[in-house]
């Protein structure tokens, strides 16, 4: 099985628990305004690798990653290459490595083939991290470019298979930080009853010279990362205990 | 006297120790293993913080002055030249200086007096005529000896820099005393002990040279041991007999260590492993009630206090090589038994824990033997007090044990060694990236444009063959190793005849296991340019004269520090072909060869010595340190980086393979818990590929950018380089801008 490769971090720790070997995959549905990897989006670019030469490499840092650490299948979009992902953790299972796929589920569809491989997929997925960019359904379209009623609905897939979740959000000045959103976000949160934790992750600027490598415009020109008055607050509503 | 003195080894279980020199029996029979954490760790005492802000205020005169405060032009430093000296004698629970006072420097001509003179120079300072005239006139130096013996090829090759950083004109240094002789046994035990040995050396009447050699050099130990004994009575202590207390234990180890550093101004003058042995006295004392763990704090304090002032009158030339005024005062901490139970103490935390009591310095070399099989909440404190102060070193333990025991430790940065058993004959480093050159270019040096190795057919196509150039290489590598090795022997010889570590090797067995360690530097650059050669075309650009002195690369090649097989394999290849010639060649005393991959700081003057090299680095640019990739050439994560590194077989390289990695706080993890488990997943990870050494730095490019702006706020910045620990702010601007260069990992 091949799958289509952006790049690989083999030292990541901020997509999962302890040390991840982070695969970024090519090809997201999503625009999103803020995104720091746009080189990540067309489905067509990359470098095609196969399984099984992923996991020769990652045979290689196992004594790096077996004791706390892991896999983490990033992007991209990983649910877009479903059925690579799918091979791909149930290889990493036969090794004992912890899977985990940090997804905005922005292909998520209920034709019962999707539904099929889903639930395949999460039997061998150890955790998901989540990204919900906005509850509201038309500024999650201004924002993403995409409507947000099927990610929620995979988020309530989640929930209701008890597959543990991390919910992750992009704190962005006037975009997605409105006190009331983010209240019912918790809420929402609270009510899934899966998840472990909860990210804020400051928007940043780091990615802006990609867009204009990739001769784009960007849109979000002008807005500056939040402050720390600003990521604490949200993480208050957000019920993110302070040392983390 | 009252009749209540104790017995030293009152409470002690026995073992062969009692009737042999034997530390390491003593340790496994008598050591209190700790699993717990931190916790029970003291803060300073009062007089910790006094003494500490005397010492830093010191340090800032001293830098104001332009770096030495004040020097000896006229006595030559010996065991007993200069009367005792203090920081604040009141204060102080463990004394002694090297001269007769703290901060000034001893005038040390054994190694070359033109050396002590241009020290003195450099600074300032001039060298009293009466002690020139006697060091030119009567007394001839190593230096001198060196010169005599060198031929005209040895002479090139090191004006050619091909082989540099040689100790033909300073202390060759790494060899550890075994200290700890002194605290346990007495001196007069151990000069009882060496009189015994000399017997042994009679040889039934038959004086071979190397018998001749032994007789003398037993005798002068016994003469240093007696002027050891003298030197403690200067300080008001007799060392005729063992250490009774845990103050005593420290103080009798400290003297016998500050003996050595009187004597030689060896390049690097390391402690060994004294942490577990000195805590048996220290639990000793707490048990019987004699010490809390605020003395027991305070004693370790002012001990690293003490090993934070040893201080060396040294050249200009020898600080570009190794730069910030280093002295390797290294200590090894941790490591595991040869039983497999850790050797963790409180005191290996006590030693750790010198780092916040006094704040991060470089010196002592804090070195911790890691094994995976480590206690979890030592692991977790190292990786802690790591991410603070960017002053710890790691080295594989699991690794080194095989070939070393478990009582060896460390001599400068990544040379095992076992303690009172074996020693170095340290041999610096030969530039594999210049013979590369030199194997294009038929033994013509690209700098010089002068014949330095023996003529060869020079490379004419314009495209770099692969099979070509590692033909000729390898005739260049075969001339290299020969001509390295016959330098070394030269050295030796001479520096055991004018400047022979008297006290250090009066502190071994009488019978010693020496090796010869010969170093290499431009790993990287070799491997790199190798797989450019053989996996993109390099064109060859010449100059009017048919040199080559540059390259054009077309197309991409796989490079070293990606865990990539094609060319992390010839990184390999290239260490075990040039340990294969070394190791053929006979050696001075029967010394075992054995190779480093370790640069120190040299890594930019051998790069500025070096052309345009075929991987596309530019001539004069900075080699990576020691067995680094290239900086910013390892682009697929830190984890790679280090797996690259740990394919150098040990096995070919006993010496040391020195990695250093530095990453930005956040690059390890969200929160300080994340960032401590995470760097101990590294550690592991690392010792479990079989890496050997690295060297953890954490912080951010913009504190180092700050750090060369405003020196003044940064008194303490420490940070790692290849093997040993510098104040940032000492460093030389080149070789600040060289490690702000370097890759810094730095996740996503």
């Amino acid at each position: 099985m091949i799958g289509r490769i952006h790049s690989i971090e083999t030292c990541g720790t901020v997509d999962g628990p302890g040390l991840r070997y982070v695969i970024f995959l090519q090809g997201c549905l999503l625009r999103c305004q803020f995104c720091h990897n746009p080189d990540t989006w067309d489905v067509k670019g990359g470098v095609e690798k196969s399984v099984a030469e992923i996991i020769t490499d990652l045979k290689d840092y196992l004594p790096y990653i077996k004791s706390s650490g892991g896999i983490t299948v990033s992007g991209g979009e990983p649910l877009l290459q479903i059925d690579f992902l799918l091979e791909l953790f149930k290889e990493c299972k036969k090794l004992g490595v912890h899977t985990a796929i940090d997804t905005s589920a922005g292909c998520f569809r209920e034709s019962p083939t999707f539904l099929r491989k889903v639930d395949e997929l999460l039997r061998v997925t150890d955790l998901v991290l989540l990204d919900i960019k906005h509850l509201d359904n038309d500024l999650h379209k201004q924002l993403t470019g995409m409507p947000n009623a099927h990610i929620l609905k995979f988020a309530e897939l989640l929930a209701e298979k008890n597959t543990p979740v991390w919910i992750r959000r992009v704190l962005i000045p006037e975009r997605t930080n409105d006190p009331d959103e983010l209240a019912r976000l918790n809420d929402f949160i609270k009510n899934m009853g899966n998840v472990q934790k909860v990210e804020v992750l400051p928007y940043h600027k780091m990615g802006i010279y990609k867009w204009e490598h990739l001769n784009l415009e960007y849109p979000l020109a002008g807005v500056e990362p939040p402050t720390e008055e600003e990521v604490k607050r949200a993480k208050e509503i957000l019920s993110i205990p302070a040392e983390s | 006297m009252t009749t209540t003195t104790l017995s030293p080894w009152r409470t002690f279980r026995s073992g062969k120790w009692e009737q042999d020199v034997n530390v390491r029996d003593f340790i496994i029979r008598n050591f209190t293993g700790y699993e717990g954490d931190e916790q029970f760790l003291a803060k300073p005492t009062q007089n910790t913080l006094d003494l500490w802000k005397q010492v830093t205020e010191l340090t800032a005169k001293e830098r104001e002055a332009g770096g030495v405060l004040d020097m000896d032009t006229k006595i030559p430093s010996t065991i007993t030249s200069h009367g005792p000296g203090y920081l604040d004698k009141d204060k102080e629970t463990i004394v002694g200086v090297q001269t007769d006072k703290p901060f000034k420097r001893g005038l040390m001509p054994f190694g070359g007096i033109r050396m002590a003179k241009n020290s003195c120079e450099a600074y300032g300072y001039e060298l009293d005529k009466e002690t020139e005239h006697i060091f030119t006139e009567y007394r001839k130096t190593h230096n001198q000896g060196v010169f005599d013996a060198y031929t005209p090829d040895m002479r090139k090759a090191r004006k050619a820099g091909i082989i540099t950083g040689l100790p033909d004109a300073y202390g060759r240094g790494r060899i550890i005393g075994d200290y700890r002789r002194v605290a346990l046994y007495g001196v007069d035990f151990l000069i009882k002990k060496k009189q015994e040995e000399l017997t042994l050396l009679e040889n039934d009447g038959v004086m071979t040279e190397d018998i001749i050699k032994q007789r003398e050099e037993h005798n002068e130990q016994i003469r240093a041991l007696h002027e050891l004994k003298q030197l403690a009575e200067s300080y008001g202590f007799d060392i005729s007999k063992p250490a009774t207390n845990a103050q005593e234990a420290i103080q009798w180890v400290y003297l016998a260590y500050l003996a050595a550093i009187k004597e030689q101004n060896g390049a690097a003058m390391s402690l060994g492993r004294v942490s577990t042995f000195l805590d048996i006295y220290i639990n000793r004392d707490l048990q019987e009630g004699h010490l809390t763990e605020e003395q027991a704090q305070e004693l370790i304090d002012h001990f690293v206090m003490k090993l934070r002032l040893v201080k060396f009158a040294r050249t200009p030339e020898y600080n570009e090589l190794f730069s910030g005024d280093p002295t390797w005062v290294t200590e090894s901490i941790g490591g595991v038994s040869l039983q497999g139970e850790p050797l963790v103490t409180k005191s290996s935390f006590r030693f750790l824990h010198t780092l916040t009591n006094l704040g991060p310095a470089p010196e002592p070399n804090l070195t911790i033997l890691w094994s995976t099989k480590l206690p979890e909440a030592f692991k977790k404190y190292c990786a802690k007090m790591s991410i603070e102060s960017s002053s710890i070193q790691y080295e594989n333990d699991d690794l080194m044990r095989k070939h070393y025991g478990d009582d060896y430790g460390i001599a400068c940065c990544v040379s095992a060694m076992e303690i009172g058993k074996q020693m170095q004959f340290f041999g610096a480093r030969a530039n594999l990236a210049k013979a590369l050159l030199y194997a294009i270019n038929g033994g013509v040096d690209e700098k010089l444009k002068m014949q330095v190795a023996p003529p060869l057919r020079p490379i004419t196509s314009d495209v770099l063959d692969f099979e070509e150039v590692m033909e000729r290489y390898d005739v260049i590598l075969d001339w290299l190793a020969k001509l390295y090795m016959n330098t070394l022997n030269v050295i030796h010889f001479m520096h055991d005849k004018y400047a022979y570590e008297r006290i250090e090797m009066a502190l071994h067995d009488k019978d010693v296991l020496r090796t010869m360690a010969g170093g290499i530097a431009g790993l990287s650059v070799v491997a790199d340019s190798l797989s450019a050669i053989k996996h993109a075309k390099v064109h060859v650009i010449r100059d009017e004269d048919g040199l080559a002195v540059d390259y054009r690369i077309e197309g991409d090649f796989p490079k070293y520090g990606n865990n990539n097989d094609e060319v992390d394999s010839i990184a390999v290849d290239v260490v075990n072909r040039f340990m294969n010639k070394f190791r053929q060649h006979e050696t001075y005393r029967n010394a075992v060869p054995t190779l480093s991959i370790l640069t120190i700081t040299s890594n930019v003057v051998y790069g500025k010595k070096t052309g345009n090299t075929p991987d596309g680095r530019r001539a004069g640019e900075p080699f990576a340190p020691g067995a680094n990739p290239l900086h910013g050439r390892d682009q697929s994560g830190a984890l790679a980086s280090l797996n690259s590194v740990a394919k150098i077989p040990y096995e070919n390289s006993l010496d040391g393979i020195s990695n250093t990695t530095s990453f930005v706080p956040k690059a390890l993890g969200k929160t300080e818990d994340e960032r401590t488990s995470n760097l101990v997943s590294i550690l592991d990870g690392y010792a479990s590929k079989e890496g050997h050494h690295l060297n953890i730095n954490v912080f951010d490019r913009e504190t180092l950018e700050d750090a060369m702006e405003h020196p003044e706020l940064y008194p303490q910045l420490t940070i790692r380089v290849s093997g040993y620990a510098v104040n940032f702010i000492k460093l030389t601007k080149e070789q600040q801008l060289d490690v702000i260069n370097r890759t810094f990992h730095k996740g996503l």
